[in-house]
């Protein structure tokens, strides 16, 4: 293990070590701490000036009270929801069919096929924008969360392919052979041989995509508008511009807008996780 | 012998061409789906974008072809020019996430009690939006009330107003970008230093290897997968930067704080106008740009799969 466990050094130098911990991740998180304060405090707390002091009395439930029952956000968050959780079963479905395909056959265009989808998962946004906005216009789905979903789960098959393939490659390929051997049909191979196996991978894809659409805001802005179909990234400007300088409510409004990713991660921290990094480790 | 019904013989030797062919037709049958809504969606629209950025277009009336006539307009732009030298920054500046993240890693990878609970808070930023990241930093930067300014103040410096400064305002955007990018990097690097071999670390010590040169030399090569994957979420995160700036300076101040992503949708979608195709020539250099990286990382990945 590299560095040297602190177990074996000095006894000051694990108290040190033990005292830095702390130390380190209040400065670390120190503008968000910050901003949790400010969503308990009272709105005369800023007038006064008392920006970083105590909170001079406890507003929690009426700060986020006036988020939940007086401003659009349960609208958006609603928006959200049905944006994400679609766009999540879409491109995980597509990406498991796809990452089957590229993952256990051997043909000429395989590795094309597979480049394709790994270049076009780096693309800047900005290149697709203009025909993507004028797509959606034309087939009269500007402004619905349908048209987001749709792209959302075209762009983000990219990514999942590439995860999918890679984590099917890693699988024994003697169990298909064998399947195969058996005189299974290739579908079945996949169905009950593969899904089984890909659980894993697809939880991980699943909390991983989801925080991405959850987080996403240019397409937000790009390709909805108003509350009827904009998701929270995008309605948090409008409901800061309703509750301008209202620092405790921007804040309590911004908290719940983070919240559902932020659950999500810390429920399926390992799945998470081992999404991120894969790859990361021969 | 009676005469085979011709439906059910049809069906016979069809399902007999499937069986015959299937493992080379399965493939493309699983692939339909996903090549279908990505052609679509992705490759399509770039080729569509290259074309529309000959054009002078409104989005709305008739496109008029004018040549390279945009790319001219854009050499002598100099909100382009700074858009350039900004996104510039970005890449150099963003980078600075890794060796950041490495350091985290390096100080978090021990094995006291709780250390679990502090790695996934220090990796909580990655999952906030950049959107609630730049909400956050820039009450961060207030030029009177801010934090930072309390914290300057207190030392007898300051106070500055970060994101009103033209020369500032870039790299404490850049700087609200590198915390959530640095967690991303210190939780690649964490599973990295995990797979680390430690016979290795062993053979290291042995032969006097110690604290810099150990990492240098025996820890660092083994983390070069971590540290590629890195490279890459780092690179187009830098190229991709539109929400914090959109949200943290707008641009401004004066324009100082655009980068080409920015520019580009400011051009094609604000209330500067619709000029699409100016627009789609900027998103065309963007592109050219990120191609470089994009054929480097296939390239790699590339020599990685034939090593196998």
């Amino acid at each position: 293990m590299f560095p040297t466990p602190i177990e074996k050094g000095s006894r000051t130098w694990q108290l040190t070590y033990q005292s830095l911990l702390p130390m380190a991740l209040i400065l670390w998180l120190l503008p968000l701490i910050a901003v949790a304060i400010f969503s308990v405090k009272p709105a005369v707390d800023f007038t006064q000036g008392n920006y970083w002091g105590m909170p001079s009395s406890f507003e929690l439930v009426n700060n986020y009270g006036q988020v939940f029952f007086n401003s659009d956000m349960p609208r958006y968050m609603l928006n959200s929801m049905l944006i994400t959780v679609p766009t999540v079963i879409g491109a995980v479905t597509l990406s498991c069919l796809a990452g089957f395909a590229l993952g256990i056959y051997k043909f000429k265009s395989n590795i094309w096929v597979f480049f394709m989808f790994v270049a076009g998962n780096f693309v800047p946004f900005q290149i697709l924008m203009v025909p993507v906005r004028d797509l959606t216009l034309d087939m009269g789905l500007y402004n619905t969360k349908t048209g987001l979903v749709l792209f959302h789960v075209a762009f983000q098959t990219g990514f999942c392919t590439l995860f999918m393939r890679n984590f099917i490659r890693a699988l024994p390929f003697q169990l298909i052979e064998a399947a195969r051997v058996e005189g299974i049909a290739e579908w079945k191979i996949f169905w009950y041989v593969v899904i089984p196996l890909m659980k894993p991978a697809i939880a991980a894809l699943s909390v991983l995509i989801f925080t991405f659409i959850w987080n996403d805001y240019f397409w937000a802005v790009v390709l909805t508008q108003g509350p009827e179909s904009q998701p929270v990234t995008a309605g948090i400007t409008s409901f800061n511009a309703q509750f301008r300088a209202a620092y405790h409510l921007m804040s309590a409004g911004s908290i719940v807008a983070a919240l559902p990713p932020v659950l999500m991660f810390f429920a399926m921290q390992k799945h998470f996780i081992a999404g991120l990094t894969l790859g990361a480790v021969k | 012998m009676t005469a085979i019904d011709p439906t059910i013989a049809a069906a016979k030797s069809q399902r007999g061409w499937y069986k015959r062919n299937e493992i080379a037709v399965t493939p493309w049958l699983f692939l339909a789906p996903a090549i279908l809504f990505f052609v679509f969606y992705v490759v399509w629209p770039i080729y569509q974008s290259i074309a529309i950025s000959f054009y002078d277009w409104d989005g709305l009336g008739e496109a008029r072809f004018v040549g390279m006539d945009n790319y001219a307009e854009l050499m002598d732009d100099s909100a382009f020019e700074v858009s350039l030298w900004n996104n510039l920054k970005w890449l150099l500046f963003y980078l600075l996430a890794i060796p950041g993240g490495l350091f985290i890693a390096l100080f978090l990878n021990q094995t006291v009690t709780g250390i679990r609970i502090y790695k996934s808070l220090f990796f909580f930023p990655f999952v906030l939006s950049q959107v609630v990241v730049g909400l956050v930093f820039s009450w961060f930067y207030l030029p009177n009330e801010g934090l930072l300014n309390t914290v300057l103040g207190v030392f007898g410096m300051g106070p500055i107003n970060v994101l009103g400064d033209p020369t500032l305002a870039t790299y404490g955007i850049i700087a609200a970008g590198l915390w959530p990018q640095t967690a991303y990097c210190m939780i690649l690097y964490l599973t990295g230093l995990n797979a680390v071999d430690p016979e290795q670390i062993e053979a290291g010590r042995l032969d006097g290897a110690k604290g810099w040169r150990m990492l240098w030399f025996i820890i660092i090569p083994q983390l070069k997968p971590a540290t590629f994957i890195a490279f890459v979420v780092t690179i187009i995160g830098a190229l991709r930067s539109f929400d914090l700036i959109s949200v943290m300076t707008n641009g401004g101040p004066f324009g100082q704080t655009r980068v080409l992503s920015f520019y580009m949708f400011e051009k094609a979608l604000s209330e500067y106008g619709f000029r699409m195709g100016y627009g789609a020539a900027i998103a065309v250099v963007l592109f050219l740009i990120m191609l470089v990286f994009i054929a480097y990382f296939l390239w790699s990945m590339w020599s990685e799969e034939r090593g196998r």
